[in-house]
């Protein structure tokens, strides 16, 4: 088995009395698509914001490629250039066009040659079929299109792994299908990533290793046909029995 | 020397004998609201970005004290300037500068120096504000690339603030056109105290004031539809042009970036 890119190990994060995150380790091993489910407030977005340090963990640790994050960096940014983010709610920089939105992280924070970053960023926007909207600013972009800028702007960065925060949550349903395309197309092409969906076809097709977070634990974590096929837990049993008439439609 | 006695007759009159002084006055009036308006900007940029670093940024408790250190000196500039009126503060910086540190700044210099720091403290509050009107999600959004407090400002949350609180910036230099009449008191020849010299002359204040009042206006007003126009230029085209580029056709030609950049119209 490859070497982990990403360790988590015993992550805890309480905000104030409330525990969140109880816990929780688990590996992301190159070219894999870890996919997080579990019931609304278990967690699963706390855990993805501590991998790249949004949040502060309390407890535990994040290893990068098996280095604990704060050895092998001096900054977290430089980190964060490592581990992509993309947003639920898409959070393009509402004051740059679709290509500045690419190329300021590339110039600014690694200092790239403009041009160079240019090209780079419409390579990506290709990838996510975005590169005829080069001029558009966010706001003339409906959310599928946003959030498919979102996940060009992180991939110009050229990271080892990203991070999905439920990208198609806050999609009106009909541009679902777009952002699960492009990210079927992006595991396809072996890009690492993490993410906290609930679309569970797309987790069961796609993801390499699932991971089903209760109440700040992992409660059960497996390959896609242990959890859908047959899932030991009852928690997880009945989590999946709410999305049993979805499957149906399939 | 034919004196008029029609009031259309003396305010042709006055023009003619002291227009070139009270233009001399407008000039100055202009420069230091301008300056005033610009400089107090700068302060009120870097005192807004350094008010809203969290604290978490600082990485040693050190760096935590002097944080706080730095925010609560910039509390205490902004709320003296804020509550202290501007023509009191133009009596102590040119006398005080003079008796203390026996400084003799001409009172056009200080006068700059007034409206500049006076204009500060308004504007790093409204700077504050406009920080904080922007989604806290494009701030996350820029930490996640790689940027820090400071980059992620400068490139991402100053630019849609200021546009935000750009009709604030316009208030203030408006503000600053008629408020820089206070500087008369340290003697700084701006508009009033060149129209209170010129009045003097033939005891005619009405006439000279009136000539004042519209060219105070002409300035204000000229300057408001300027912030407008600006306004509208950075919001920048209504529309956008899709590029019709297919780079899987011909991968080796190079991509004509900045002539795609340009078509947005």
């Amino acid at each position: 088995m490859a070497e982990p890119v990403l360790s988590i190990r015993n992550l805890k994060k309480d905000f104030g009395t409330r525990e969140i995150l109880k816990g929780l380790s688990f590996d992301v091993c190159k070219g894999d698509v870890v996919t997080i489910i579990g019931p609304s407030g278990s967690g699963k977005s706390t855990l993805i914001r501590c991998v790249n340090f949004l949040e502060t963990p309390t407890d535990g640790q994040v290893l990068y490629k098996g280095r604990p994050v704060r050895d092998t960096f001096h900054k977290l940014s430089l980190y964060r250039t490592k581990v992509g983010m993309v947003f639920q709610q898409f959070n393009l920089f509402n004051n740059l066009n679709v290509l500045d939105n690419c190329t300021v992280g590339p110039v600014k924070v690694l200092g790239m040659d403009k041009l160079e970053a240019e090209q780079r960023a419409v390579q990506y926007l290709e990838t996510v079929g975005m590169h005829g909207y080069v001029n558009a600013r966010p706001g003339q972009l409906s959310g599928g299109q946003k959030q498919r800028v979102a996940i060009a702007r992180a991939l110009t960065l050229q990271p080892e792994v990203l991070l999905l925060d439920e990208p198609t949550s806050a999609l009106d349903p009909e541009m679902v299908g777009e952002v699960l395309a492009v990210m079927r197309k992006l595991a396809d092409e072996g890009l690492t990533m993490v993410v906290v969906t609930h679309e569970m076809a797309f987790a069961r097709d796609v993801s390499s290793h699932v991971i089903f977070i209760d109440q700040g634990v992992i409660a059960e974590e497996g390959s896609p046909d242990e959890i859908f096929g047959h899932p030991k837990q009852q928690r997880t049993q009945e989590f999946l029995a709410r999305f049993q008439l979805q499957y149906g439609a399939q | 020397m034919q004196v008029p006695e029609t009031f259309t007759g003396w305010v042709v009159f006055l023009l003619q004998q002291y227009g070139g002084v009270l233009l001399k006055g407008a000039v100055v009036t202009l420069l230091l609201a301008i300056t005033g308006t610009l400089v107090g900007c700068v302060i009120g940029l870097v005192v807004g970005a350094i008010e809203t670093i969290p604290e978490e940024e600082a990485d040693s408790a050190v760096a935590r004290i002097l944080l706080r250190a730095v925010k609560k000196v910039l509390y205490a500039y902004v709320e003296v300037f804020r509550g202290t009126p501007m023509i009191v503060q133009a009596m102590v910086v040119y006398y005080g500068a003079m008796s203390i540190f026996n400084i003799d700044m001409s009172p056009l210099f200080a006068g700059f120096f007034v409206v500049s720091i006076n204009t500060g403290a308004y504007m790093a509050e409204t700077i504050r504000g406009g920080i904080e009107s922007i989604d806290d999600g494009q701030k996350e959004a820029a930490i996640a690339i790689g940027m820090n407090h400071f980059e992620a400002m400068r490139y991402i949350i100053l630019p849609q603030a200021v546009r935000n609180i750009l009709p604030q910036i316009g208030n203030n230099l408006i503000i600053n056109i008629k408020d820089t009449s206070v500087l008369n008191v340290i003697s700084v020849t701006e508009l009033y105290f060149a129209s209170k010299s010129a009045a003097g002359v033939y005891y005619k204040y009405f006439e000279v004031f009136f000539i004042t009042c519209c060219i105070y206006f002409l300035m204000t007003f000229t300057a408001s539809r300027l912030l407008r126009w600006w306004e509208k230029r950075i919001d920048g085209p209504a529309d956008y042009c899709l590029v019709e580029y297919d780079p899987m056709v011909d991968p080796c030609t190079e991509y004509p970036l900045t002539m795609v950049k340009k078509g947005g119209k």
